[in-house]
């Protein structure tokens, strides 16, 4: 019940997360800054250290639709070298995996998760994703409430080989606030676990969840009808704000600022399809886009508009009828949305289901099939890789094997589309963090240390 | 239409789509689970007569007359059982009107019993038919104190009778839960379950007084667990609670006590062992999601089973739909090829998902098993039942083949394109 309340929560948030521009103490250095490398609280991730390897023999899902049967992955430097098939030639100095019967995908990209901002355990004490105190907050950044120690970073980690993953704030307001990219790795600090040069989103919610937050105290808004009217005055005010001078510092102005620059991607929780109508015809009246539809359970009403609008649908494979708007959800609903050309990214919204994002998205591939519908497995696996990249921004830098990637990756134990595979090491930035065959390569949060299970497989 | 003939064409129309008799039928060449545990057979035969199993294996001969339906390339198993589930008490969870779940404001509890609201109707009766299972618990959920009512067995076919055991156990939350419910301590939630139980034995022998904190309904509700004839479902997950809930035993000698969640299991799996105390656990757990739960592990059912703990794989409910069971069951097969992980074979896998928890819930052989004078619940898959791509063809509850679609599958062949026809898509159904 506590996880379902959750749920409802995070769900309902709406991720409107801007990016770094005009955040800064100095507005004029940060003005330009779209990425968390600049403005306050920079990255400071890099890289951990790794040793040039060579996978060798494995059937290769590039992360862009493509399959390398017998593949050769050659990594070193933290970077990507070369992705090709078995007569690619591996440089001297390369260490050999050899990866026959296995598979080789692009590390796994949660765009939707709330790991660090309501983490386990899930205490009154670690309830931050959500400022429940005004249904507007642009003003608030999500990497503020994110608690690098939460245990559930390692499990998605590896068990579900997620190596990026988005922070938002929950779906309690309208304009929920910033969020955050990170690197699966863990570290001290949030800024340690930055993705560098990723840009900010902007979490925004439609339907029940506002509503119902604000309207049982009383306040706007009651209705979805107040809903809009409150995100419309806020873009109003947005857009007075962008067009003058700036100067005077107003975080929430400049978060939204940000969205309207386009520096800013805008992640919509919404599961209604006409909600998503409106969404679409107020971004256009207030001039931003809509980067993605999270929780999007409708998406296959109006594949087609969604297509025209080149906005991603961030689906659960089967989840359904936990609320009235989820009502409608059907496990076919990603298929649909491929199938009309639309973007497809399968997410989690949950520190259990971040584990097993390859898993939602094989059923979903397997309920297409059944009504007709043929996806290719590389296609799927898209999904889970470039497509979330491409939502989040960061698609020039992973979500890809490509030379010149980061090179975020997965080994798997066999085909990542069945129940009966796991991962089996996991690469970010080049370095190994994470190798089932070797029990010390393995995160154990600070929480974690001396308690009952520390350290066990988990 | 006149009223009485409106009535009568609607009654027509129901009789047409109402469900069909048992039919006796013969699958074969089938690759079979037969869901004990044993590892699943190729090229096999089940056979269905009355509504019940009659045989099956690689040798049993399909009788004269019986229709027989190939299944090469196919899997046949029991349909599943979902133990613990809130299948048939709601239609949209946050919905309240339509929630049954849990009563906190009503002054009763312990005698609370779910079994004259199971909806039949219910979506997701029939979306978790589609998935292959066909019987299940039904239990509400602790409301107004630790005591969260009387579960039910039910089955999941088509046709107005969904009850197949009636008040089968009683509910009793003692973790962090429970200590909330009882006042604030789990000292409270003890003291709460010894009174209550001690209520129930005075009630019993007659020697009710004025001095009671249980109401008359709760306290006579509470009479057979205390004697015995009742399980008293007990959810504790940190190992130290779950040893204190075996340890209820020493003032309470009859009690039949299954133990729910047990996420620190593994921990105390000896102990477990030795009272003969089965577990209906659920499978992926694995975060320190509370203090109650800091040594969760995927590897818990499995250690558990190793120990010779008769485990079930269930307490679905809310987001965690009774369809997962095979994909979970299936996640723990998966862990045996990690070094230091304790997973399932195929076989203890499947038979988490089937015999065992209708043993737990009191089916022993009559449900979740192709033996003969099992009920003939029978599932025709596509693939390994256990596999993500994998789903049900066909789906026998006593013999009789039920109906697969609901809102869901109506949903998705109105939305094969998103695009407006002739007319609005509402007028395409």
């Amino acid at each position: 019940m506590k996880q379902f309340n959750t749920v409802l929560l995070a769900a309902g948030a709406l991720a409107l997360s801007a990016c770094g521009s005009a955040t800064g103490v100095n507005s004029a250095s940060g003005a330009a800054a779209a990425s968390d490398t600049q403005g306050p609280y920079a990255s400071t991730y890099t890289p951990y250290p790794g040793v040039p390897t060579a996978l060798v023999g494995a059937t290769v899902y590039d992360g862009k639709g493509g399959t390398i049967e017998g593949g050769t992955v050659l990594f070193a430097g933290g970077k990507l070298v070369a992705v090709g098939g078995p007569d690619l030639a591996i440089p001297e100095g390369f260490t050999r995996i050899e990866a026959a019967g296995k598979f080789v995908t692009p590390g796994i990209i949660d765009i939707h998760s709330h790991l660090g901002d309501y983490p386990t355990p899930a205490v009154d004490a670690h309830m931050d994703g959500n400022e429940m105190t005004d249904p507007v907050t642009p003003q608030v950044w999500a990497e503020h409430s994110v608690w690098p120690q939460d245990p559930g970073f390692s499990r998605a980690l590896a068990n579900g080989g997620v190596t990026s993953l988005q922070i938002l704030p929950g779906s309690a307001n309208l304009m929920g606030g910033r969020s955050v990219t990170l690197k699966n790795v863990p570290s001290r600090t949030v800024q340690g676990m930055k993705f560098p040069g990723a840009p900010y989103g902007f979490k925004m919610a439609c339907g029940e969840n506002p509503k119902r937050v604000y309207g049982e105290q009383g306040r706007m808004p009651m209705t979805r009808m107040g809903n809009f009217a409150l995100n419309r005055k806020t873009w109003i005010e947005a857009r007075e704000y962008a067009d003058g001078d700036r100067e005077e510092r107003d975080l929430a102005m400049e978060t939204l600022a940000g969205v309207l620059d386009g520096e800013i991607l805008v992640h919509n929780h919404c599961y209604r399809a006409d909600e998503m109508a409106f969404v679409l015809d107020m971004a256009k009246e207030a001039g931003y886009r809509v980067s993605a539809f999270h929780h999007a359970v409708e998406s296959y009403k109006i594949a087609d508009m969604l297509r025209e609008a080149d906005a991603c649908s961030a689906v659960w494979a089967d989840w359904y009828g936990f609320k009235m708007e989820a009502n409608d959800a059907i496990p076919e609903n990603a298929a649909l949305i491929h199938n009309a050309g639309a973007c497809v990214v399968i997410h989690s919204d949950d520190e259990n289901g971040i584990q097993r994002l390859n898993q939602e998205a094989a059923k979903a591939q397997a309920d297409g099939r059944r009504m007709g519908i043929e996806i290719a497995d590389a296609d799927v696996i898209r999904w889970l890789t470039l497509n979330p990249a491409k939502a989040m921004g960061i698609d020039a830098m992973t979500g890809s094997l490509e030379d010149g990637k980061m090179a975020d990756i997965v080994l798997w134990n066999g085909d990542p589309l069945s129940v009966y595979s796991r991962p089996e090491k996991v690469w970010i930035d080049g370095a190994l963090l994470y190798d089932a065959l070797d029990p010390q390569r393995r995160p154990v949060s600070d929480f974690e240390l001396g308690q009952p299970g520390a350290g066990d497989v988990k | 239409m006149k009223p009485l003939a409106a009535l009568a064409a609607a009654i027509a129309a129901m009789a047409v789509a109402a469900p069909g008799t048992a039919q006796d039928f013969a699958i074969v060449h089938a690759t079979l689970a037969i869901g004990d545990g044993s590892d699943p057979v190729q090229d096999a035969t089940v056979i269905v007569q009355g509504g019940k199993v009659v045989a099956s294996g690689k040798d049993a001969a399909v009788p004269q007359g019986v229709p027989v339906i190939d299944a090469a390339g196919k899997w046949v198993s029991p349909g599943l059982f979902a133990a613990l589930t809130d299948l048939g008490i709601y239609d949209v969870d946050a919905v309240w009107q339509s929630n049954d779940t849990s009563a906190g404001e009503a002054p009763f509890s312990a005698a609370l019993d779910v079994a004259p609201v199971v909806n039949p109707e219910a979506q997701n009766i029939k979306v978790s038919r589609a998935g292959a299972v066909t019987r299940a618990s039904v239990v509400p959920r602790a409301g107004s104190s630790i005591f969260a009512g009387q579960g039910a067995v039910i089955d999941l076919g088509a046709d107005p009778d969904p009850i197949v055991t009636r008040r089968a156990f009683q509910y009793v939350e003692l973790g962090e839960t429970g200590a909330r419910l009882a006042g604030g301590s789990r000292m409270a939630a003890y003291v709460s379950l010894a009174n209550a139980l001690a209520e129930a034995r005075d009630l019993a022998e007659r020697e009710r007084n004025d001095d009671v904190l249980l109401n008359r309904p709760d306290a006579a509700a509470l009479i057979p667990v205390v004697n015995g004839e009742q399980p008293l479902y007990v959810h504790v997950e940190r190992a130290a609670d779950i040893r204190s809930a075996l340890a209820l035993r020493q003032d309470f000698p009859k009690l039949d006590l299954v133990l729910v969640g047990a996420s620190e299991g593994w921990l105390a799996a000896r102990e477990i062992v030795a009272a003969g105390v089965p577990v209906i656990a659920m499978a992926l757990n694995d975060l320190p999601a509370s203090f109650e739960q800091l040594a969760a592990s995927q590897s818990n059912v499995g250690r558990m089973v190793d120990a010779g703990v008769k485990v079930a794989i269930g307490r679905f409910g809310d987001m965690n739909q009774p369809r997962y069971a095979p994909q979970q069951a299936g996640n723990l097969v998966a862990l045996n090829r990690i070094p230091g992980a304790a997973g399932l074979s195929w076989g203890e896998a499947f038979a988490a998902i089937s015999s065992v928890p209708a043993e737990i819930s009191g089916l022993g052989g009559q449900a979740g098993v192709l033996r003969p004078g099992a009920a003939g619940d029978v599932v025709i898959w596509d693939g390994d039942p256990l596999e993500l791509s994998s789903a049900p063809l066909r789906v026998f509850i006593d013999g009789v083949e039920q109906p697969l679609d609901n809102h869901q599958t109506r949903l998705k062949e109105r939305y094969r394109t998103p695009e407006e026809g002739e007319l609005p898509k509402a007028y395409d159904w």
